[in-house]
């Protein structure tokens, strides 16, 4: 019948009206700087260095300055200096860390490749969107200060990948480690083993696969 | 029943303040005076309405598509109007070179002044007529046809095409519409006997049977002279689903596209105001004006009354607007003069039958309702039905 339709379309909007004041299903926006929706584990954009405590970032970072993210980055945004002496590493192991380590957020594309190439697990995915500032170029330039945060963060962000690093870290460690004492063992035996504790550094990728490399 | 709300203190109160501003005058002087009062309560009150209006509609609207609208200046939003209007007071203010300056000028102006000039003769309460006049309803609809004519101006100074497009089709729309918005008045005018706006809210005073208020909506031919006369209100104030001349997707702005600044703001004060001078024409010509529903509530002043008979209409405005999807140029004028108008006319003939019929007593009674009710509907819906025909995408045979 006449008007009918109309009628039809003026219901629906009124029921959209009273429904968005005590209907929360039907209410979804989120008030963003005071709230904010919990983003989904998957979600991930700039990459991260990853350090084993939160007090001492700098001591603990995971990197070894090996410049393969460097190398592979395909839109060069990150630079790495490598230092000229070592210091002990999260496990008490002298080990070259990063002098420099700058990754350029404005050049970023977000693609993951340096945490897939990463065979230290040194680098992961982030999930920070904020990066406005008053400056694009030092602004946007994070330096090995602001790039370095906690494994418990990344926990936090990641759990699910967090948790498979870790097995993975806590798997190579026991077998650089079993190595390591079997090394001991064959130097106590009459007849030492050649470079033993030279093979004991071995990368943890070498045991436990990482996914898959780039494909080229 | 009525003398006491007559005489109550609140009730009076605008009169009586406006005495006690002007009451030590001299004859001239204080007629003046008071003129120039009652021109300054019109702007603040609708310079005020227009900037909540603004709001509330962009609330609503928010609300009826599930997000909150407008909420961060001041409390849920409050002062947004405020900023908005500092934001378009600092715009910087660009005239085409090819445009006509002076008529660029005055376009805004002239459509702002010819909807603030309906707003004269609106009965806002007992005794608040701004200016009485005999002929008043027709005094507001010549001022507010001359809105029309600053749409054109606006769309030819811009020397734009898509301005003078536009402008074309408002006016075409505005002319279109003017007709059935006419028609719609004159059974009005028929039944009440009157042209005087504060005269035809006298005629609906009262109630049927102590009950039923008797406002012209309440029978069969006020009905649809009502239906028809909002549908062409929504017309004449370019409003969605008639908001043609604006037509972003198609036309940039319409007549707007060459404005910025202050002078687009003038546009839309200038499409509110028009708004709510219909809506303020409507509830004086069919609502019963300022009369309370109930005879019991006639405690509250009558301005209250109006204004909640004018937000309601209005709210419905909005309601329409965040309903409805935009006609095209063809349905639009197919409405206008295939439907709108024929149905008008009839509805000349259900009032002289209703006021030909008053007299009927008894059994009577039911004949005229059965008459006028069929007399009201059944055009319509035949009418109805021719036009939602060929509804059906459009085929063009030379595009």
């Amino acid at each position: 019948m006449l008007g009918t339709g109309l009628l039809q379309g003026l219901r629906v909007t009124a029921r959209n009206l009273v429904g968005s004041f005590h209907d929360p299903k039907r209410f979804v926006t989120t008030q963003y700087p005071e709230e904010r929706t919990k983003l989904p584990e998957a979600y991930r954009n700039f990459p991260f260095l990853v350090s084993e405590s939160a007090e001492d970032p700098m001591g603990t970072l995971r990197c070894v300055a090996c410049q393969i993210c460097e190398k592979e980055c395909p839109p060069q945004c990150i630079y790495i200096e490598k230092s000229r002496d070592k210091k002990p590493d999260a496990n008490g192991k002298m080990q070259i860390f990063p002098a420099v380590f700058d990754i350029d957020t404005s050049v970023c594309m977000s693609c993951q490749i340096c945490v897939e190439v990463c065979p230290f697990d040194a680098i992961e995915m982030d999930q920070v969107f904020e990066l406005a500032t008053t400056n694009r170029f030092e602004g946007l330039l994070l330096d090995k200060h602001a790039l370095a945060k906690p494994n418990s963060y990344f926990h936090g962000i990641h759990p699910t990948e967090a948790a498979a690093v870790d097995g993975r870290l806590a798997a190579a460690r026991k077998a650089s480690e079993e190595k390591a004492r079997a090394a001991a063992a064959a130097k106590a035996a009459p007849k030492p083993a050649p470079a033993a504790p030279a093979a004991a550094p071995a990368a943890p990728g070498a045991e436990a696969p990482k996914p898959s490399p780039p494909a080229p | 029943m009525s003398a006491p709300a007559q005489d109550s203190a609140l009730e009076r109160a605008p009169v009586l303040v406006r005495d006690w501003l002007t009451g030590f005058l001299p004859g001239q002087a204080r007629w003046a005076a008071n003129s120039l009062l009652d021109i300054i309560a019109i702007l603040a009150v609708f310079g005020l309405l227009f900037a909540f209006l603004t709001l509330a509609e962009r609330k609503i609207l928010g609300r009826v598509q599930n997000r909150p609208g407008p909420n961060r200046t001041g409390w849920f939003g409050l002062l947004q109007p405020f900023a908005d209007g500092i934001k378009m007071l600092t715009k910087e203010d660009i005239v085409p070179r090819a445009a006509d300056p002076v008529l660029h000028f005055l376009a805004p102006v002239a459509l702002l002044a010819f909807s603030i000039l309906t707003f004269a003769v609106i009965p806002y309460g007992r005794d608040l007529v701004p200016v009485d006049l005999d002929a008043a309803v027709l005094y507001f609809f010549a001022a507010s046809s001359g809105a029309e004519l600053a749409v054109f101006m606006a769309g030819w100074a811009s020397h734009n095409k898509y301005s003078l497009l536009a402008s074309m089709r408002a006016l075409a729309q505005l002319i279109s519409y003017e007709l059935p918005l006419l028609l719609s008045f004159v059974p009005v005018a028929l039944a009440t006997g009157t042209l005087s706006a504060s005269g035809i809210v006298a005629a609906q005073s009262g109630w049927k049977w102590d009950l039923v208020p008797r406002w012209l909506v309440f029978t069969p031919w006020g009905a649809v002279a009502f239906a028809v006369f909002m549908v062409s209100a929504l017309a004449e104030s370019n409003r969605s689903p008639f908001d043609l001349p604006e037509a972003e997707s198609e036309l940039i702005a319409g007549h707007l596209t060459e404005y910025s600044g202050f002078k687009y703001a003038l546009f839309f004060m200038a499409e509110y105001f028009g708004m709510c001078a219909l809506s303020g024409m409507a509830v004086t010509l069919f609502l019963g004006g300022w009369q309370a529903p109930v005879a019991a509530l006639e405690f509250i002043p009558s301005y209250a009354w109006f204004a909640a008979k004018l937000l309601a209409l209005l709210l419905g405005f909005i309601w329409v607007r965040a309903t409805l999807p935009r006609l095209r140029v063809d349905q639009l004028t197919r409405l206008a003069w295939k439907f709108l108008v024929p149905v008008a006319l009839v509805n000349l003939g259900t009032a002289a039958f209703w006021s030909l019929s008053a007299p009927w007593e008894g059994p009577l009674q039911l004949l005229r309702w059965a008459v006028a009710l069929a007399l009201a509907a059944v055009p319509a819906l035949l009418l109805g039905r021719g036009l939602s025909g060929d509804l059906g995408p459009r085929t063009y045979r030379y595009a």
